[in-house]
Parts: C-alpha cells; structure tokens; sequence
C-alpha cells in the first residue's frame, strides 16, 4: 500500500447557503495515502483551505463507523460512491492517482441544501412520526420472552432494521423516491408480532406522509437497493406494495 | 399502472397470436380477423367483443398514460435541481426508458391504427378491405417494417421492465427468488412478444409470406 | 464470580513501597474542599433501597404535568428513552441534539450488547450477581446503591426494548439469545448482531417521535447547547446555538436534564464520534456543576490499529471478538515483521492466556488494554511503526474457524469483519486481525446523587455524561444498560419529586441571569472569529490528544501528569491567541463549533490530570506507575482513596482562568458486600 502518494482533482459543490445558486468548484489535493477515507481526504483539503484564508467546505459526518446515518455525498454520480458502503467508511484505496472526483449533496427537494455538502433529512423524522413505531409506553411492556419470535422472521427484521436513514437510496433514485427507506421501516416493524396492531394504520400514514414530504413515486427501477450501504434489498418495496395494498382492502 | 400495463400485456398476446395465423395463410388469417368481429354473437351484436375489447383497451390506455404522466411529474418535481455526474448502478437501461419508450409506442399504435384499422390505408394503393392483403403490402414496403421493427424494440424494453414492474407493484417479488423470477419472466415475455410481432413482418418482406 | 481466589487488600504492600499516606501528589494543584454525601439514597436493605425511593419520591398529578417543561440535552439511549418516557407522562418535553436527527447520537454505534439479569440461561446469574460484577468490575469505586438499582432495572430494559420491536437475536425456538461478554461468567448479554446500540436506539428514537407527533416533545436538531441558565440556585434553562442560523436561543423550562454522553474526545483519537463533546457537561461545571472523578478513563482493548498520522478517529471491533478469537504476540521480536501465519504454535506467546488462567482472553478491558502496551513496549508489537513501536497485537480466529466452522464465526461477525476488511484492506477470515487499545469510554462525568442530580438544583444528568454506576472502570454491555436505565425507569421517577415543588415562578427572557449567559455565549464566539492566528482548531485538538494520550492514557506517572499539564496550559495559551476559524457566526460553521469544543476539552483535560495526579493509587482503567504489585498489577488504596473525587470549578465564570479546583470528598461505603483486591488470576 503505496501511502501519501495520491494526486486527485476535486469538483466540489459549494453553496453558502439555502438561497444561494452554488456551483461546481475545482482543487487540487496531494499527498493522499491510500489509507485514508474519504473523509479524511476531505480534512486534508480542508486544513489547506484553512491555511489558504479559504473558508473549509462544510460536509456532514459523525460516528465515521458507517452505522450513524450522518455522511453523504455523491461521489462520481453515485451515492457514497463506487463501493457498497457509507462515505466515512470508503477508503481511497477505491482511487487512483490522478482521478478526477465530483462530489456532490443529495439532491432531493424533500432534502434541502443548507450548506455546501450539507443537506436537510429531517423528511425522514417526520415520515418516522408519521407512524414508524410500536406504540408500548414506558413500563406496560410484557415479560420479553411471553412473545416467542419465529427466528426467521427475527431476522428478517433485523436484516431491514439495519438501515441508517442516511438517504443514499433517494440521492439515487431517478424518481427521488424514498420508497426503500420506507419498505425497510414497514417491512421491519411488520415482521415483528408486536407490530401487527398498527400494520395497516402505519403503511398508509407513512405511505402519505412519504408523499407529502414531495418525494417521487417508485418504478422499481432498483437504483436505490445498489447504493443502500446496508443492502436492504428491493423486497422491502414490494412487502410495502402489498401491505398497502392489503390495508386499503381493509379500508384504511 | 400496473393494471392497466398488464391489461395491455393481455391483449397484445392474444393480437400476437392472431398476427401469427398469417403464417397459416390468406384465409385462416382473415378467418380470424372475421372472427373477430363475430367473436360472443348472438349474445353480442356484431364486432361487440371487439368493442368492448376497445373500450377496455381505451379505459386503460388513459389509466395508464394518466399514471405515466402523473409519476413523471411527481419525479420532476422530487429532484428540481439535477445531477452534474450521476451514474445509473442497479438500474436496467429499459427501466429508464420507460417514459419515452411509451411516448413512442404511443406514437406508433396512433399510426398503426390509421394503417389497419380506422384508416386502412394501403401504401401500395391495393385493396385495404382484405386485412391479409392490406397486412402483406404494408409490409412489403421497407421502411414500413423498419418503423414496425423499430416499435417492437421499443415495446420490447418495455415489457422488459414493465412487467418485472408491474409484479413488485403488485407485491409478488417477497423474497429473492420471486425476485429473480419474477425478472426472468419479464424478459421471457418482452422477448416473446417483440419477437412474435415481428416474424410477421420480416416474413412478409423475405417472402415467406406473400 | 464469587468462587474466585480474591486476595482481601492493602495487608498487600509486598514490596518496598511506602504507605501512601505520606504523598499528596496533586499538592498545589488543587484546594481541599468540604467533603461530600449522597443524601438521598434510602437507607437499609439494599434490595429495599429503590422500592422505598420510588415510593418517597412525591407525586406530580397529571393535570399539572402539561404546565411543566423539561429540557433534555441530547437524545442517546439516556436522553431519547427519557424524553419518550416523560413525553408520555404528559410532561412538556423539548429535546435537543447536535446532529442532524436525534437517531444519530453516538450510542448508535455500540456493537456488543446489553447487559440485563434475565438469568435465561439458569446459568446462576442474579440481580446480585450483576451488582456484585458491576461493583467488583468498577473496582470498588462506585456508589452501591445506584449500582443495585442498575441491576434491579436491568431485566424491565429488555421487556421494554421487546416491545418497542428491538430484533434482538433469537435462538430457533424464538426465544431470546444472550452471550457472555467481556469479563463475566455467566451469560447475560443481549444482542442485535454487532448492532445492539443502533436497534436499541432507533427503539429510543421511534418512541420519541411518537411523542413529537402527539406533541408532548418538540426535538431541536443541529442545535448545540453552550450554556446552562441558573436562576437563584436553579437550573432554568439552556443557551443553544441554532447550528444552521447560528442564531442564538434562550429556552427556559422548569428543569434541565443532562444527557450528553461522554468526552473521550479530549484524547482527539477516540472510538467516540467526530462530534462527542463534553461541552454540554463543562458549561454546567463552570456553573457549579461538580465533575467526579475525570480521570477514569476506559481504553478499549480491540480497537484497529492507528495507520497514519492522517487518523481522524479510531474503530473499535466488538469485545465480543474475544470470546472466540485468541490474543498473542510473536515470543521473539525478530518474527513481529513475519507473516503471522509462518509463525509456528511454539513460538506465539498467548499472553493473556498465559498471565490469567482463569479468564484468559476473557479478562476486563484495562487489564487486556495494559498488557497489550506492556507486550508492544517490550518490542513484540505488530504491524506498522508508529512512532518507535509497531503498536498492535494478534486477535486470531483460526482456532474459532476450525471449530465451529467459518459459516458460524460468518453468523456471528460478519459485519465486524467486514468493517475491518474494508477499514485495513486485510480479510481476517485469512490473516489474524491487528488490534491495539483505544479511548472507548469515560467513567467520569458530572456528580449526581441518587436521584441523578447533579449539584445544581433542577440540573439532572444520566448516562454516560454522569459517573454514577461504573467507578474506575466499566464492564462490556453496561453502558447502554445504565443510559436506558437511567432515561426509561430511574429519571422518570426521581424528577417527579423536584417537579412536584414546581412550576416554578416563570423566569423573564431579560433576567439577568439569562442575558448574561447569552453574552457569555455570544462574547465567546466572537472571541474564536477574531483572534485570525495561524493554527486550525484540529491541530490544537490533535496536540491535546498526544498529550492526554502520553501522560494520561494507559500508564500514569506523578512526573508524566505534572509535564502534562504544563504542556496543556501553554496549549491553551496558544491557542486563544493562534487560532484561525474562518467563515462567519450567522451560518452553518464547522470550525466554529469545533473551536468551541476545543476549548473546553483543553480546560478539562488540565482537570483530568490533576485528578489522577491526585490519585495515588491504581483502580480500574485509573493506572498509576507508582502503585502496583511486584509482578505489575493494579494496586488499590482503599485505606486513602475509597472516594469519589468531585471537583468545583474554582475559576471565575467567564476568564480562562481555571484557579486551583476545589476538590470535594465523597467516601464511598459498601454495606451489602466486601471490598477485595481485583484478581482475575
Ligand atoms: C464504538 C462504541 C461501542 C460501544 N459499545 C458498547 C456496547 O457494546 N455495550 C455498551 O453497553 N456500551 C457500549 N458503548 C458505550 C455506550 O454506547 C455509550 O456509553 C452510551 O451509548 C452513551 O449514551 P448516552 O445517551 O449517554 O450518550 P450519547 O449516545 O453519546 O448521546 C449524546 C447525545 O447528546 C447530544 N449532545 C452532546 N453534546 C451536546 C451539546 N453540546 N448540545 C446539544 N446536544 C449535545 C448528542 O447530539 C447526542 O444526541 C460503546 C461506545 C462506543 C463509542
Ligand atoms: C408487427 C406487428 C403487428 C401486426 C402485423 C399487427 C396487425 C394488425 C392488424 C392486421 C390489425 C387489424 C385487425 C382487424 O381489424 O381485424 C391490427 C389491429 C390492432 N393492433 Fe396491431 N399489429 C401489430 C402490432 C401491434 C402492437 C405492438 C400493438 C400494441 C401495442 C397493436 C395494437 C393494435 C390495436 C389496438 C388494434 C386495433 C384492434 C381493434 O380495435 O380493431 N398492434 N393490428
Ligand atoms: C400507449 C402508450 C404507452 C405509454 C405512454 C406508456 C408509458 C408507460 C410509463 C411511463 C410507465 C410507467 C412506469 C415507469 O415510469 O417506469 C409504463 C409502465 C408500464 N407499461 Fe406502459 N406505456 C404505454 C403502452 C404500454 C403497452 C402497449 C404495454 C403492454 C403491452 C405497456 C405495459 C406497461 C407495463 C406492464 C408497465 C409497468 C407498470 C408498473 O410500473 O407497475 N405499456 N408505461
Ligand atoms: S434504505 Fe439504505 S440507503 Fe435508504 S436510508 Fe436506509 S440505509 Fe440509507
Ligand atoms: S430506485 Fe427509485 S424507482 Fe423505486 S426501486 Fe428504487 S425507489
Ligand atoms: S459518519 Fe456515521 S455513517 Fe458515516
């Protein structure tokens, strides 16, 4: 592993702020080892807009471990980049010397710009509230063990509960649909007996909330499925289809 | 969306199937165009079947560009500001083509209407009220099939996605093998409709059929 | 764990060390204040203690719930469980965290699991054994009663999460998993894969969104708290920085609650997220807030490797690795550059193994943590140079595989690996995984009585921002026990009986008290935009960390600890005369926050090393080179230091100028079991 020998050109999005136009940047960054993430490539450049007198360029990040939903960032037109994995957790390995990169925000209009790289996921908070939960008050809960779950459906839970609400699947979706982000919250909840009492009550409120929030109807086009880092796999849709489906028949 | 998309399905196999008895020859080909037209009688009037089948088929037809236009809008709406470089991984091509490739599909039953339907016009002049005949000399003129073959591809990558579509939307595609299957049978289908419209044509104008 | 051989203390002072009576190390440094006790723990029967407070504790009646609001900073297990708990009690709730949706706090990121005394696998567990190995873990420097209560609640946790539809593991009868988890015999830990922090909070967060709808909470996202309002002695309130506005808000409320998380931060390596701060904590300490016994840090033993001075923060790999895998060092130093699969059998040195029978690979975190910095300064590290070390040690899977089959190791830690794959580009299915210690985790936090109130009337903290339950050092599993004990069952009732006096007299948005604390903020901030040095906030917070990291990490010396501080008081100098933040206050400003956060972790890590300065003994993750036995194991001090050492800032409210910290003695005494020396032999 060659280190600190990397040579790349930037394209940035900057924009300072929600009402500003922005634009594509360019920069030029050395020294990259193959070691780093793409963050910390990211920290390299900033330190040297810092010396620079050059304002540094605001990107989200926070646990770095790939399981925080914070990072973005379309990289080279895919969401996260070129591996099946979270932005802090690409490394540059995935690059060569001499590689133009074009970085980007997500660009959704349920996801605002706030900042250069930055943008605004709280649509995903709302469609949450909108009825992503089993209601069961603090202290009403039943011994845990009184409910057996069958294991295959305890894992099918848990492989769709993995998701991290990041937004990669609407940064890639040709129709901005956040239908996998959705499918993943209805599929886990729905697999689960405690979730059984709300099931039809909460693909509809989260389906229109989903659609109030203005993000685009899916035409499985499966886009999403290949930049979700966590591999939620396209079924999710068609169990939110059926369960829908399922829910009006029951006249919800 | 969905229903309407397979409705469509629905009817272009049976139409493939009657297309294909123009192997069989000039009679068992207008036979069934005439069958068509008495096709549930005496309980329908004459053509009834066929125009129920229209009306149907025109039901649909709004339905189903009513849905297009609507998913099309919501989509432009969802992403105001585009991509500088934005790749397309996991998608298939057809999967994107679906607007366009409507659009043109549209364009083409319009004129493939006023070919052998309401307007049966006959390009070389000949006699249009015998469908075998009007069928061979359309498509002894050249560019006629290239515009038919040209139609069929495009239905072709349609169906491909389409289909697989239709299924997820529908929620037959629960777990990875339905997945995959439900995949396989989309392009069985786009296959075997764009390939069955088209051995008419391509027949007529090697000579196979004449 | 009680069939173990523990050697009774203090009658071991084997070798020629002095009684430690005759030092005080930290003299100069700080002021000997009054001594202090937790006034509000029931006496009597332990097991009585949390019945009878509960019942004590008075009754707020739902009617006035509605006219009485809480703050919440932060909304990890500890702050999300609480807002959802009093949310649904009808309170007025307003939440607040840094990050861009509440489901992001950092508790996202535990792997391991959760602790809970179930006892499902009739394997001899108990509430009291979870308190006796919590106690005995901490090594004897927590306060017993929170600890009881800890494993009292622990079994409700679990029920709770169920029901929420937290996918824990399940065996293929459908009941629950658990596993046995860092340091313990028995098997008590729950599990959702390597993710139990995200299930368990997203079980959190969707709960308080049920709220936000139902609108008993309202969240403040990309707000950071700066300032704790104190009105007459009373916590009214904070000061947040709207981080995408930069505006700066006053909210008031009738009560504060603290859930900020933890400060490993201060080490600028951590396995904490890029933004853990201990800001929220200090800003309270500057006004009153005691903070108890800083020094306890915990260093997570299987952490990967520091590559490059390009590191912005370390990765840890679930402790549950060890139960499977086998740690070793090549015995001669010449073969730590071979390939580890060349290494013959005879020649590896299984040194846990070898040094702790009883436990081998199983031993507590600090104590792994040591021995891996002993095995690498003795020149058997492996992998890279890092400065004069190869600081790294083989975890080693091949045996797992061989046994259970690479498909079961698969089940169990694909995603660990995977991560590691990814993070240094090595599959561990092949080669041995590299792992070196990490700051994982901080003990210390601000003091909180039995209630979880800190010094401040009306200011109550939980989870890992306070120290209550885990003294010197903390146990695999139990810290996300203690923050959703802490928000779902302990906070929920021990607040009512502060709120019960409530509400309070409504505070004016041009208090005083409150003007001056939104100057405070204001000033500050201008303070950073102005100062146009040379140096970026990351390369002091970077400086700082190779300071703490040297003198304050693993091993501590009176000598190192003295140097220490000298270092960081010149860093501080330098830095509020050097720093460079660009950009402007009205906007999202990453430099800015960061600046903020800095400054804070420099004045705390100053306090960090006076407190361990202080403590003459070893105890926990807490080292100090001076107090061992003659084969180098931790050596307590009961006899001087069975305390928990809570520090007032001395220093005036808003100068730089820390004074000499007051140093507030609370004893520690246990009724309901025995100290003895830690052996895990
Ligand atoms: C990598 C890793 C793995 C771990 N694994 C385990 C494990 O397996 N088992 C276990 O028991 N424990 C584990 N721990 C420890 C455990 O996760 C934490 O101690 C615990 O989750 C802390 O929860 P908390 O709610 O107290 O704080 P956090 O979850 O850290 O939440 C802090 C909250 O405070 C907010 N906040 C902080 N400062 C401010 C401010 N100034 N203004 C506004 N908001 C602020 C943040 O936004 C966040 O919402 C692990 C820790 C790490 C780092
Ligand atoms: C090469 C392929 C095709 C051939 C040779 C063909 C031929 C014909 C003929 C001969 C008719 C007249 C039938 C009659 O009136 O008796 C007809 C009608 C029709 N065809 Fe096709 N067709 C082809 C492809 C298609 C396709 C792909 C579509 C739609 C996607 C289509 C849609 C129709 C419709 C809607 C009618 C009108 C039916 C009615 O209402 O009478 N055709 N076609
Ligand atoms: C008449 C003109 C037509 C237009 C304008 C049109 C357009 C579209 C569009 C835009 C979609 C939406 C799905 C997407 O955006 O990916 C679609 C879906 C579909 N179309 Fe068509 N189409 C037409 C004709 C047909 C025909 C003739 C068939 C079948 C032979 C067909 C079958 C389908 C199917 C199966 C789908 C999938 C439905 C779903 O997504 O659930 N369409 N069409
Ligand atoms: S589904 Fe995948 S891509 Fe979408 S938010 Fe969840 S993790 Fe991110
Ligand atoms: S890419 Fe978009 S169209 Fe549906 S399948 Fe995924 S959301
Ligand atoms: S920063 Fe947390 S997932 Fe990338």
């Amino acid at each position: 592993m060659s280190a600190g020998n990397m040579n790349l050109t930037l394209k940035i999005w900057r924009q300072t702020g929600a009402d500003d136009k922005g634009g594509i940047h360019t920069y030029e960054v050395s020294g990259i080892s193959q070691d780093m993430s793409f963050l910390e490539m990211l920290d390299v450049l900033n330190e040297q807009l810092n010396e620079l007198g050059e304002e540094p360029i605001a990107f989200d990040s926070d646990c770095r471990e790939g399981i925080c939903g914070m990072c973005s960032l379309m990289i080279n037109g895919e969401a996260h980049g070129p591996e099946v994995t979270t932005t802090c957790q690409l490394h540059m390995r995935s690059f060569k010397d001499g590689d133009t990169i074009t970085i980007e925000p997500w660009r959704s209009s349920a996801f605002p710009v706030i900042k250069d790289l930055c943008v605004d996921r709280s649509a995903f908070d709302r469609i949450i509230q909108s009825g992503g939960y089993i209601s069961a008050n603090t202290g009403s809960a039943p011994e845990a063990n009184s409910v057996p779950v069958p294991r295959d459906n305890a894992v099918r839970a848990f492989n769709v509960a993995t998701c991290i609400g990041c937004g990669a699947c609407v940064a890639a979706c040709p129709n901005g649909s956040a239908s996998l982000f959705l499918g993943a919250k209805i599929t886990h909840l729905g697999e689960l007996p405690q979730g059984q009492p709300e099931r039809w009550s909460r693909v509809v409120d989260m389906s229109a909330q989903h659609d109030h929030e203005g993000f685009g109807g899916c035409t499985n086009i499966g886009e999403c499925t290949a930049a979700c880092p966590k591999e939620i796999p396209l079924d999710v849709i068609s169990q939110l289809n059926r369960d829908l489906r399922t829910a009006m028949k029951h006249g919800h | 969306m969905a229903i309407s998309g397979l409705i469509f399905v629905g009817f272009v196999l049976g139409h493939m199937y009657g297309n294909l008895k123009a192997f069989s020859g000039h009679d068992a080909f207008n036979e069934y165009a005439h069958h068509l037209r008495e096709l549930g009688e005496p309980m329908l009037p004459h053509e009834g079947f066929l125009w129920i089948m229209r009306a149907g088929l025109v039901i649909a037809l709004v339905v189903h560009v009513a849905c297009a236009i609507e998913l099309a809008r919501r989509a432009r709406k969802a992403r105001p500001v585009k991509y500088v470089v934005k790749k397309h991984t996991g998608a298939i091509p057809a999967s994107r083509l679906m607007r366009w490739g409507g659009l043109a599909i549209f364009l083409f039953i319009v004129w493939h209407l006023i070919n052998f339907t309401i307007g049966k016009v006959n390009p070389q002049g000949g006699p249009t009220d015998d469908p075998y005949n009007l069928l061979v000399d359309s498509f002894d003129v050249w560019w006629i099939t290239l515009i038919y073959l040209a139609a069929m591809a495009m239905l072709g990558a349609h169906l491909h996605h389409g289909v697989w579509s239709a299924l997820q939307t529908l929620g037959y595609t629960g777990t990875a093998t339905s997945r995959a299957r439900a995949k396989t049978i989309a392009f069985a289908i786009a296959i075997l409709i764009a390939g069955g419209f088209s051995l008419v044509p391509i027949a007529v104008m090697t000579g196979i059929i004449d | 764990m009680t069939d173990m051989p523990d050697t009774t203390l203090t009658s071991d002072r084997s070798h020629d060390e002095p009684s430690p009576g005759e030092y005080d190390d930290a003299a100069g440094y700080y002021t000997l204040g009054e001594p202090i006790a937790d006034t509000k723990a029931p006496g009597g029967d332990i097991a009585e203690r949390w019945q009878t407070r509960k019942f004590e504790a008075r009754l707020v009646n739902p009617a006035n719930r509605r006219k009485l609001s809480i703050i919440i900073v932060g909304t990890g297990l500890a702050g999300g469980a609480a807002a959802a708990t009093l949310g649904e009690a009808g309170y007025h709730v307003k939440s607040f965290c840094y990050q861009d949706s509440p489901r992001r706090a950092h508790s996202i990121a535990a792997q391991g699991g959760i602790n809970a005394a179930k006892n499902y696998k009739e394997d001899g567990d108990s509430v009291h054994r979870l308190f006796y190995d919590t106690v005995k873990g901490g090594d004897y420097r927590s306060r017993e009663s929170n600890v009881y209560r800890l494993a009292e609640v622990s079994t409700n946790i679990i029920d709770q999460c169920v029901a929420q539809g937290v996918p824990f593991a399940r065996e293929y009868g459908g009941l629950l998993d658990n596993r046995s988890f860092g340091g313990v015999q028995v098997s008590r830990t729950f599990y959702a894969r390597g993710q139990t922090g995200q299930q368990l909070l997203i079980g959190a967060y969707q709960a308080m969104e049920r709220q936000v709808k139902l609108g008993t909470v309202t969240e403040y996202t990309r707000h950071e708290m700066l300032e704790v309002i104190v009105v007459d002695g009373r916590a009214r309130g904070i000061i947040a920085r709207n981080m995408v506005t930069g505006e700066i808000e006053t909210h008031l409320a009738d009560v504060v609650v603290l859930a900020s998380g933890g400060y490993g931060n201060v080490f600028y390596l951590s396995t904490n997220a890029m933004g853990s701060n201990v800001t929220a904590a200090w800003r309270a300490h500057r006004k009153g807030a005691y903070m108890a016994n800083p020094c306890y840090t915990q260093i997570h033993p299987t952490c990967i490797p520091v590559s490059g001075d390009h590191q912005s923060k370390l990765t840890l790999m679930s402790e549950s690795l060890r139960n499977d895998g086998r740690i070793w060092v090549p015995k001669k130093a010449e073969d730590c550059t071979k390939d580890p699969r060349e290494i013959p059998e005879e020649d590896r040195d299984y040194y846990l193994e070898r040094i702790y029978p009883s436990f081998g690979n199983l031993v507590p975190r600090d104590i792994a943590s040591r021995q891996a910095k002993n095995m690498c300064d003795e020149g058997r590290g492996v992998g890279p140079m890092v400065g004069d070390f190869r600081r790294g040690v083989y975890l080693d899977f091949a045996d797992a595989i061989a046994r259970l089959g690479e498909d079961a190791v698969r089940e169990k830690y694909d995603n660990l690996f995977d991560m590691y794959e990814r993070i240094t580009g090595d599959n561990p299915y092949e080669v041995p995984m590299r792992i070196y210690p990490a700051v994982h985790y901080v003990m210390g936090g601000l003091w909180v009585d039995y209630d979880l109130q800190s010094s401040i009337k009306g200011l109550f903290v939980t989870g890992e921002a306070n120290f209550s339950d885990h003294g010197a050092n903390r146990l695999g599993a139990s810290a996300l026990m203690q923050g959703l004990a802490d928000g779902y069952f302990v906070l929920p009732h021990t607040i009512r009986d502060y709120l019960a006096d409530g509400p309070f007299d409504p505070v004016a948005e041009d208090h005083p008290a409150v003007t001056e604390a939104r100057a405070a903020v204001q000033d500050r901030i201008e303070r950073f935009l102005a100062i146009k040095g040379n140096r970026s906030v990351d390369s002091f917070h970077r400086e700082l960390g190779h300071i703490m990291w040297e003198y304050c990490g693993m091993e501590r010396t009176a000598e190192g600890l003295r140097k220490a501080i000298d270092m960081i008081r010149e860093l501080k100098r330098e830095f509020w005369s050097d720093l460079k933040v660009l950009g402007t206050a009205d906007s999202l400003n990453q430099s800015l926050e960061k600046a903020g956060r800095v400054a804070d972790f420099i004045e705390l890590g100053e306090l960090m090393c006076i407190d361990a300065l202080n403590r003459r003994e070893s105890c926990g993750g807490h080292f100090r080179g001076e107090s061992q036995t003659q084969d180098g194991e931790a050596l307590r001090h009961d006899d001087e230091f069975a305390y928990v050492a809570a520090w007032e800032w001395a220093g005036d409210a808003d100068s730089n100028e820390m004074g000499t910290p007051i140093l507030h003695k609370e004893d520690l005494v246990y009724t309901a079991i025995e100290m003895k020396q830690r052996s895990y032999k």
